[in-house]
């Protein structure tokens, strides 16, 4: 069974100190040659450290823009992104890539695990970019795999998986850099309601072991396992 | 980071067989091309037998001879080499030749052509032929004019068959000459000491050749060491101001001694021989290497940039996970030149099995190509220039990639 988190679906400000991650006035528009779409309006939200946060709304809404916001993936039209009171989005691209590589951890609704490499060396993605030694790659990746529960399919590839071993995987990969922030956008989309709650479960005990996490969600009954849930609609904060 | 960029590459190219063949196919074909050529070059420049000792010798090739109204170009005179260049400072040895001139002969009814060469018994010295038969003539037979000659193993072959041809008679060209040693055959591109037979300067029938300043001959030069090069061109500079020409036709003598990589230059580049144009001459070398590059590096370019449409996802991937953009291009420029690396493998054995057809065939006579150590050097060189040259363009198309876009399969 899940543990039931603190959500009590309401917006509080934290302290300064507390904050983590800080969206300030954030605004997302593409354009195209005739329309012009707001994907984001004018986002201000603050993310607490060690909290597990939802973020909800319908299809289009702009949850994963945001996220891909936060993942410092994607800049803003407007707005300015700080993490642990920095302002991080007029880095260079190999800046970025170090902020992303050092304290931002990632997890996709379709995985997104590399086909040609086994699960091993998908999870130790990251710390090659890290420039960690081998072997201490090797141990560190075994861990992560060991966390999330397979330790016994560390040589398989990701076609021999299940979806919910592969999304078991990409949270692997996702904390074995013992990122400070992971982003999972829809991580149980694709996962059918069983193996959803074991990623849930899992996502849980890194929350409790202090890892701050942010979650798009369309399961409200996911989404009431976390500290607190944020609604958007048509690009607006809602709630 | 480079083991695991190694494996990935074997696995992408282990995985898809299609693109990889056609990948390897061109590239294999290429640096097949390329290393062949690569290997006639190589012999062109290399010490082999009989020019073991090339790397110390000059050639006096070409002479030009400018008046008023004229101009001569080509081989120098046997006149301008006996009267002007003997006794130059730093020089060892030196040797007279002329450039090889077809004869004819005939054995039982069949007409044979040979490539008859003229040279002075200091030739045997200057270089280094194997006999396998008797030994070369000496300074008697060129002083007195004796009738003798050396002939290849082939010519052997063709007008004795299997017997021994030391002590008998040849007809060639309307003259007899009594063979007095069988040497092993050298390839044609030797070019100072290719040929069928070689004779007496002495025994050169043709009118006046002592006297000429321009003609068909070559002087060698065997200097010392290449440390007198300077010096010896020095002294030939001077003592072509001193050279007297015969009637007003011509008043300047131009030339340089040059080693056979000058010579390769100034054939290649059409240039002066003062000013041998090494740097167009390889210009031009390197040209016609990275015109023969060109079509299949345009189709290396177009496979690959199509393989941005399979990868963007792990594009996205590897970015989201902290590779910059910088690091991306790294990654697949390695992975082109990995391709390349073991294309370059494959043209290498269809380099060795070309080139043993073509000294086989006798296509090219007596050649004798093959890969050497120098050679498979220049492959590797070869493949990870054109690994790179084919790998820059759709890497850095790959790299510049949005994360966002690339993650969901969006390739613009």
């Amino acid at each position: 069974m899940l543990s039931r988190g603190a959500n009590a679906g309401t917006m509080t400000t934290p302290k300064a100190a507390d904050v983590m991650l800080h969206l300030r006035g954030v605004s997302k528009v593409y354009h195209t040659d005739r329309i012009e779409t707001v994907a984001l309006h004018d986002i201000d939200l603050q993310v607490r450290d060690g909290e597990f946060l939802a973020v909800m709304g319908p299809s289009g809404c702009g949850k994963s823009t945001m996220l891909n916001i936060m993942g410092l993936l994607d800049a803003p039209t407007a707005g300015t992104v700080e993490l642990d009171g920095r302002p991080v989005l007029w880095h260079s691209d190999a800046a970025l890539a170090r902020v992303r590589n050092a304290e931002i951890g990632f997890i996709f609704q379709t995985f997104h695990l590399i086909s040609d490499l086994n699960v091993l060396d998908n999870v130790e993605l990251p710390l090659l970019y890290r420039q960690v030694p081998g072997s201490t790659r090797r141990a560190s990746a075994r861990e992560a795999l060991e966390r999330v529960g397979l330790g016994s399919r560390m040589h398989h590839f990701p076609s021999q998986l299940s979806g919910g071993q592969q999304q078991r995987v990409a949270i692997a990969r996702a904390i074995v850099g013992r990122p400070k922030l992971l982003l999972a956008d829809e991580p149980t989309g694709n996962l059918d309601s069983q193996m959803g709650d074991e990623i849930v479960q899992l996502l849980a005990e890194l929350h409790r072991d202090g890892t701050t996490i942010v979650m798009v969600t369309h399961d409200a009954r996911l989404a009431g396992r976390t500290d607190r849930t944020l609604r958007l609609f048509d690009g607006r904060q809602v709630a | 980071m480079w083991v695991h960029y190694t494996k990935l590459a074997l696995k992408v190219l282990w995985r898809r067989k299609v693109f990889t063949s056609i990948s390897l196919f061109g590239i294999g074909f290429t640096l097949m091309g390329l290393l062949v050529m690569s290997a006639m070059i190589d012999h062109l420049l290399a010490p082999r037998s009989p020019e073991t000792r090339l790397a110390r010798i000059l050639h006096v090739s070409y002479v030009s001879l400018e008046g008023k109204d004229s101009r001569s170009n080509g081989g120098a005179g046997y006149g301008f080499l006996d009267r002007y260049v003997r006794g130059l400072p730093g020089v060892e040895r030196m040797a007279i030749v002329s450039e090889p001139q077809d004869v004819n002969g005939f054995v039982s009814g069949e007409k044979v052509i040979s490539k008859l060469r003229y040279a002075d018994d200091e030739f045997w010295n200057v270089l280094d032929f194997d006999f396998v038969e008797g030994a070369p003539y000496g300074a008697e037979d060129e002083k007195g004019a004796n009738q003798v000659a050396v002939i290849s193993e082939t010519t052997r072959r063709k007008y004795f068959g299997d017997a021994k041809a030391a002590g008998r008679t040849i007809e060639v060209g309307g003259a007899s000459y009594r063979v007095v040693g069988v040497v092993r055959d050298v390839p044609f591109y030797r070019t100072a000491a290719a040929g069928d037979i070689w004779a007496p300067v002495s025994t050169n029938r043709t009118p006046n050749f002592r006297e000429q300043l321009r003609g068909g001959f070559i002087g060698l030069l065997l200097a010392r060491s290449r440390s007198d090069f300077p010096t010896i061109r020095a002294e030939f500079a001077s003592r072509l101001q001193r050279v007297q020409f015969p009637d007003d036709n011509y008043n300047v003598i131009r030339g340089v001694p040059m080693t056979r990589f000058q010579e390769l230059v100034r054939q290649v580049a059409y240039s002066e021989p003062e000013k041998p144009a090494t740097a167009r001459a390889m210009a031009l070398l390197t040209g016609a290497a990275l015109l023969f590059m060109l079509l299949p590096t345009i189709n290396l370019v177009n496979i690959n940039v199509s393989r941005i449409f399979e990868r963007s996802s792990e594009i996205g991937v590897r970015k989201a996970f902290g590779a910059s953009s910088r690091r991306l291009v790294w990654q697949f420029v390695f992975e082109n030149v990995i391709l390349c690396l073991v294309g370059a493998a494959i043209g290498l054995v269809g380099a060795v099995f070309l080139l043993a057809w073509i000294n086989g065939s006798g296509l090219l006579p007596h050649a004798e190509f093959g890969i050497n150590g120098r050679v498979f050097a220049y492959g590797f060189v070869l493949a990870v220039f054109f690994g790179c040259l084919s790998g820059v363009y759709p890497a850095w198309r790959m790299a510049r990639l949005h994360p966002v876009a690339a993650l969901r399969g969006d390739t613009r």
